[in-house]
């Protein structure tokens, strides 16, 4: 059952991601990535990780992603259905995703020395209990520095944005 | 494994058919609650006092020519009533009713509502964008702005009750609420959950997105018949949803007063039906707000409030619990 939704979850990913790239209209683009973000936030669900997946759709989904369309819609989005969209260089692209699939195969899937985190990984479905806890309470002690050092540079990313604004304004 | 397939999709069954003719009929007590306050008498023609005003009304809907824009994108234009819908009803599964009635329970009970209710925007901004119309956009543009700015209020203010109950799941807020009621401790935090939630579902005092002198209907101006309807239901599940979401954070949920025994579903229907009686009371009352008046009130006085209350509950919580 676990694995079939996973399956699902996978080949919806592969697929909207490949319409997200092969769409010519910018807001259709957008709108797949959502569609993404959701088979996304489904596999964090399958391994476990329902905060994760919460965050995900809340974010990326919620968030960001309406901040983008948001800001595609104000610009003139007709002129990109137009313009031409591949630039007929699928030599290196295939080139370097052979690369990247012979990586993934070799690191990840086991075929070469695997790294331990990967070895013996099964997809469990809420196994792990309240981890909305165990992640508050890793935050806040293990990673503390981290945690805070992320959140004084998002601040000063927040005012830099807001300074750079409004110098746009006043002139 | 099958019988339990069975049992848990007839809930859903069951709780979608409530909540669509619940919503269908809240469109009749809007109009008769607001016609009275106005000294009217609202809907009196189809059946004993109007009552049969909402099955006449989704008749009509229904039958009525479906009108798709031509120069609209015709793909989005479809998604965008559906795309504003099933969030609406999807935070059900997770709501609780009842100590025993329920869909399901989740860890992150709580945070899902959150995070799927704000997931509506988006067929806001699909519908305004694809009906190819200046209203229709503008009116999506400050709906996103108002529910994206408004939904960090709507999650801040609740990070004070949580506090309090320590736990996302709704079973345990609500449990934690079994001596005193959270809007006793926390009525700051309430307050600011009562403002965000009123410009969550584009309610009267913040329905910017679709007031009428400036915008004809703001995003759903070009829609008709059925999907039109599609937005007018999901406001109205949404106000459902907010209240049940209200309820258990704020008011106990199912709990009642000892003295007098009712079945917890009976007092979660009360408080529902105060808590709806409350919302459109203030539509019959108060004007609509400006669009920098909202903003304002939203980023300067709501903002740091909220604030305010997670940094005292903290303190208290430190000091004292």
């Amino acid at each position: 059952m676990e694995l079939l939704f996973f399956y699902l979850f996978a080949a919806g990913i592969i697929g909207a991601s490949l319409l997200v790239v092969t769409r010519s209209n910018v807001i259709h683009a957008a709108l797949l990535l959502v569609l993404t973000f959701f088979f996304m936030s489904g596999v964090f669900v399958l391994a476990g990780a329902e905060f994760l997946a919460v965050v995900q759709v809340l974010l990326y989904a919620g968030g960001i992603m309406v901040l983008y369309l948001f800001s595609i819609m104000l610009m003139n989005a007709e002129v990109s259905v137009r313009l031409r969209q591949f630039h007929r260089q699928s030599f290196f692209t295939i080139v370097v995703s052979l690369i990247l699939a012979a990586e993934i195969w070799w690191k990840v899937l086991g075929g070469g020395a695997a790294y331990p985190a990967f070895k013996g990984f099964s997809w469990t479905l809420g196994t792990t209990p309240g981890n909305v806890e165990a992640l508050g309470s890793i935050l806040y002690t293990k990673y503390l520095f981290p945690f805070e050092v992320a959140s004084i540079l998002l601040l000063a990313a927040m005012i830099g944005a807001i300074v750079l604004a409004k110098r746009t304004i006043d002139r | 494994m099958i019988a339990e397939l069975i049992a848990a999709f007839l809930k859903i069954v069951l709780v979608l058919g409530t909540i669509s003719l619940v919503v269908a009929y809240l469109t009749y007590l809007e109009r008769k609650i607001i016609g009275h306050i106005q000294m009217r008498m609202g809907p009196m023609r189809v059946g004993w006092h109007g009552l049969l005003q909402p099955i006449a009304d989704g008749l009509k809907l229904f039958l009525k020519e479906d009108i798709i824009p031509s120069k609209a994108d015709k793909i989005v234009f479809v998604i965008a009533p559906i795309m504003v819908l099933v969030p609406a009803f999807v935070v059900y599964s997770v709501l609780p009713f009842d100590e025993n009635f329920y869909i399901t329970q989740v860890n992150v009970g709580l945070f899902l509502v959150l995070a799927v209710s704000s997931l509506g925007v988006f067929g806001i901004v699909m519908a305004g964008w694809a009906s190819n119309s200046k209203y229709s956009l503008l009116g999506a543009f400050r709906s996103a702005a108002q529910m994206l700015s408004y939904e960090i209020f709507l999650g801040f203010s609740l990070i004070g009750p949580l506090m309090l109950a320590g736990s996302l799941n709704f079973q345990n807020i609500v449990k934690a609420q079994s001596d005193v009621w959270f809007v006793f401790y926390q009525p700051l935090a309430f307050i600011v959950f009562f403002i965000a939630a009123l410009a969550e579902t584009n309610r009267i005092p913040f329905d910017l997105p679709e007031a009428e002198t400036e915008l004809v209907a703001g995003f759903h101006t070009e829609y008709s018949g059925m999907k039109f309807a599609f937005f007018f239901l999901a406001e109205y599940a949404n106000i459902m949803a907010v209240s049940t979401v209200c309820i258990a954070v704020f008011f106990g949920g199912w709990g009642g007063i000892d003295a007098i025994p009712l079945p917890g579903i009976v007092w979660y229907l009360l408080k529902m039906a105060v808590l709806i009686f409350v919302f459109i009371w203030i539509r019959a009352t108060l004007p609509r707000y400006r669009y920098d008046q909202l903003m304002r009130v939203g980023w300067k006085f709501m903002f740091p409030l909220a604030i305010l209350n997670i940094f005292v509950t903290g303190l208290v919580k430190f000091l004292f619990l």
